[in-house]
């Protein structure tokens, strides 16, 4: 056939481009996911942040941890460490190695040897060590492990053998296991390591990654997209998916859109919850999270380091209205920074209720009858514990206008937002906290201490001695009720201080197609894609995904 | 032909004195420091600032400091993004391909359904068609663009599905940045999926590019409407028609060709506008091009890259400009005659 004629040709090129888009696009989709996330995240190693958008990218898909939580009733089970053993004083706890586990094999590492105890060695020794050659490679900020004196409470990591570690620690502490199986306690590479200090470029052992998780970083681009492949040599069954992209969408009605048009197969924090329940195709589902969203001040700036402002301005916040709208009601009014659900809640905490008599009498006490002007930081993205910031930081502007305060808005984009929060450049902030695990510590001590304050995790730059003083005393006993007065104090003191205001504790919301099977999120800590598969649509050939199971092709030919 | 290239590279070298005279001004009218705006670098070391001092010869008068900057942007410093950190210079490398792209794509567009459109109906003046077609091209060019992308994103991809909403191409296929222009990189790659992911870029472009696309060819239909009804009212029309010759000869051997050098001298006028449509339509389709990235900078107050992204922008346009009218001037020997202000 002749065909010279350029429609002709152009007709050719039509069926052809048409014939190959039917079969390897479905099944490259059909061995792919991709999740719409809501930002960038700040490093690759979650022992650095404590910001959800960075845990959820890294933790639980680059990396393994010794042990691990299981469950509905977060019983530790063992990970990487095949069991562990802690002696009777609780000072000594060993961990017997897994003797199968693989680190990812990558484009830019080749790894020579299985896991072993200089790997682990190597992951707590950064952190401890001040002077680990690794200890300052990304800034020597770790904030999680600083927040809870980790530094203060493991003396010293003896290795027994190649598949066996000894913590001895300064005095038993209740938290150190469940510290362990948080998503920030990883497992790094030694070898990788030594690499890199061969060629002298140790910053990229956080920039590009290895881990022992069920997935491996292929290529990260900022603001735009992280694409994980799934690793092959995993030490218990490979995940289901091949690849695992993350598409960087940080705007709500973005993410929703790609989600109506099947661009993402799972979109993080969705908005229009009728619209998505209204789809057949779509499931939205939710985990009743351990989490705070709160309205925090500097307290070192004037005029909130005056407690009686921070009073005033506690009464002036319609906290009602703001779950109404902001949470659309799918939240809890927050009266403490602890959740209602935890064991340790206290019932007759007190919280500021809406009065803006009260508050304009406490403005005048404080030497401010006629209002000031002030900034306040509303955060770019939408998290569990504040879905909208902005709209937000709009209806407290109007709150507080009304007893003569001028609220500013400022935002920055999200990495910029908290690294200017922890240089203390802000005067008001809105923010959240996400637990790590199912300890109350976990929200009195990351938050407020006035160890948090040097990391810059504690955003307020409070630091109340007598504070301290009881959330550490709640630490040292075993005994249940004597922990939960001393949380009950504590919580009195937060509502006397007034340091931040908590506003609200809200589910944390997922929407995905229905094709889409297996669990994503859990309770607290970041999401997990290891347990995630895709069934075939209905307009697809099943056969297709029965060869392709069967013969499961290695992505990295492609 | 020399005397014309002559003109326009002086009108170029203008331009240029006054457009790195705006930007360089912006980096004192931006709040902070001009120095820090005007290099981007927020974190740098006491001994870097010297350095930058030095680069930018801040202690010289303020002449001296635009021939100092002047001669950073020529050898292609435009400093570092206050956001990212990352040389601008790259930052907009890896962007422009990608909204020239579009841009042509979107031309192209718009002059293969507005030229013939505008035609005809000049062919059939004063008829129904011709009225239809100019009340259609008016309602399209009075249609705002974002208002115009949010209704085909609604439209198209999520009610009906036909193309995606975002990007310009799906995330599961891995394509090498190479030269920045998507089509090409996914020939020259090397991917399994080459052709998937051809179609796959075919379909993201569709949308963004039909949106942008709108304005301009409502343009091109009114400009090739008049310039071929023009033409059809000369005498030697009149006179090739006298000897007998078809409707279709008339047209498209001598009308058609007669009146397309109007129009495509007007082609040039509208890539600016172009490149202004297509700005706005990157936000609403997250298109990866400079448009979006120079108003993601604008949200953040990255005041380095707002300044550098605007210089590299406007000359882009007025390097267009100006190749649109050597076109322009090869294909008509009269207008090498022509002066500024003549017509």
């Amino acid at each position: 056939m002749n065909c010279l004629n350029p429609f002709c040709k152009l007709a050719l090129l039509m069926v052809l481009l048409g014939g190959c888009n039917d079969q390897g696009k479905l099944s490259l989709s059909q061995r792919s996911i991709i999740y719409c996330a809501e930002g960038s995240p700040e490093s690759f190693n979650p022992q650095l942040v404590t910001s959800g958008t960075t845990i959820d990218a890294t933790s639980n898909q680059l990396y393994d941890r010794l042990i691990a939580y299981q469950g509905d009733d977060n019983t530790l089970v063992p990970a990487l460490a095949k069991s562990w053993h802690v002696t009777r004083d609780g000072k000594k706890i060993t961990f017997y190695l897994r003797k199968d586990v693989a680190f990812h094999q990558t484009d830019y590492f080749s790894p020579t040897r299985l896991l072993n105890a200089d790997d682990v060695i190597f992951s707590f020794n950064r952190v401890l060590n001040p002077d680990h050659p690794y200890h300052i490679v990304s800034g020597g900020k770790y904030p999680f492990f600083q927040n809870i004196e980790f530094d203060h409470l493991v003396e010293q990591i003896e290795k027994i053998n190649d598949y066996t570690i000894r913590f001895h620690l300064s005095r038993a502490d209740n938290n150190f296991l469940a510290n362990l199986a948080t998503d920030f306690s990883v497992i790094l590479s030694a070898e990788y390591a030594q690499q890199l200090s061969v060629s002298n470029t140790r910053q990229y052992i956080d920039t590009f990654p290895v881990g022992t998780g069920p997935f491996k970083l292929k290529e990260y681009r900022v603001g735009s997209l992280i694409r994980f492949y799934r690793h092959e040599q995993y030490w218990q069954q490979p995940a289901q998916m091949e690849q695992v992209v993350f598409d960087i969408t940080s705007s709500n009605t973005g993410r929703l859109t790609k989600l109506l048009a099947k661009e993402c197969d799972v979109s993080s924090y969705p908005i229009a919850h009728e619209k998505i329940t209204q789809h057949s195709d779509l499931t939205l589902e939710s985990v009743t999270a351990l989490n705070v969203g709160y309205f925090g001040f500097n307290t070192t700036k004037a005029p909130f380091d005056n407690v009686l402002v921070r009073q005033a301005l506690a009464y002036a916040i319609n906290k009602k209205a703001l779950i109404d709208t902001i949470y659309q009601k799918h939240a809890e009014l927050a009266h403490s920074i602890l959740p209602n659900s935890s064991w340790a809640y206290d019932d007759e905490t007190q919280a500021q209720q809406f009065n803006l008599d009260k508050a304009k009498q406490l403005l005048a006490q404080a030497g401010y009858p006629q209002g000031f002007t002030m900034d306040l930081w509303a955060m770019p993205v939408q998290r569990p514990y504040n879905p909208n910031a902005i709209n937000m930081a709009k209806m407290i502007q109007a709150d507080f206008s009304k007893i003569n305060i001028t609220v500013n808005i400022v935002s920055y984009e999200w990495n910029t937002f908290l690294q200017r929060l922890s240089l203390g450049e802000h005067q008001s902030f809105l923010l959240g906290w996400s637990a790590d695990h199912p300890d109350p510590d976990n929200f009195f001590n990351p938050m407020l201490s006035c160890s948090a304050t040097k990391t810059g995790s504690n955003r307020t730059f409070w630091c109340n001695q007598h504070y301290d003083d009881i959330i550490h005393k709640a630490l040292k006993t075993n005994n249940i009720s004597k922990r939960k007065q001393y949380y009950a104090q504590a919580m009195t003191i937060l509502s006397q201080q007034t340091p931040l205001i908590p506003i609200a504790h809200s589910k944390r919301y997922q929407a995905r197609g229905n094709n889409i099977i297996g669990n994503i999120m859990a309770p607290f800590g970041g999401i997990s894609f290891y347990q995630v598969s895709k069934l075939a649509l209905a307009n697809e050939h099943s056969s297709e995904q029965d060869t392709q199971k069967n013969t499961p092709t290695s992505v990295d030919n492609h | 032909m020399l005397i014309f290239t002559l003109r326009r590279l002086s009108l170029f070298t203008f331009t240029m004195l006054l457009l790195t005279l705006l930007s360089f001004s912006l980096s004192f009218l931006f709040p902070g420091d001009p120095l820090i705006n005007i290099s981007g670098a927020i974190n740098a070391t006491p001994s870097q600032l010297i350095e930058i001092h030095q680069r930018y010869q801040t202690d010289s008068s303020l002449f001296w400091q635009y021939i100092a900057y002047v001669d950073q942007v020529t050898s292609g410093n435009l400093g570092l993004s206050m956001a990212s950190q990352s040389m601008i210079s790259h930052e907009i490398m890896n962007l422009l391909p990608a909204t020239i792209e579009l841009s042509i794509v979107a031309l192209l567009i718009a002059m293969f359904i507005g030229i013939p459109l505008g035609f005809l109906a000049a062919i059939k003046h004063n008829k129904a068609t011709d009225n239809i077609i100019l009340s259609v091209s008016m309602l399209g060019y009075s249609l705002p663009v974002f208002w115009l992308g949010l209704l085909a994103i609604l439209t198209f991809s999520i009610n009906l599905g036909w193309f995606p909403s975002a990007g310009q191409i799906s995330l599961l296929f891995e394509i090498e940045l190479v030269t920045g222009i998507q089509f090409v990189d996914i020939l020259i790659s090397d991917s399994p999926y080459k052709w998937q992911a051809f179609a796959d870029a075919t379909a993201h472009i569709i949308l963004p590019a039909c949106v942008v696309a709108v304005a301009p060819a409502t343009i091109f239909i009114r400009l090739a409407r008049t310039s071929m009804i023009e033409v059809l009212g000369t005498s030697y029309i009149r006179a090739a028609s006298a000897k007998g010759l078809t409707f279709n000869q008339l047209i498209f051997r001598h009308a058609t060709r007669n009146s397309l050098i109007i129009v495509i001298r007007h082609v040039g006028l509208q890539f600016a506008n172009l490149v202004t449509i297509a700005m706005v339509t990157e936000v609403i389709f997250s298109w990866p091009g400079i448009g979006r990235w120079l108003i993601v900078s604008i949200d953040q107050r990255d005041y380095t890259a707002i300044q550098s992204g605007l210089l590299v922008l406007s000359c882009f346009i007025f390097v267009v400009h100006i190749m649109t009218d050597f076109i322009y001037a090869a294909l008509n020997p009269l207008a090498r005659g022509i002066k500024h202000g003549e017509r």
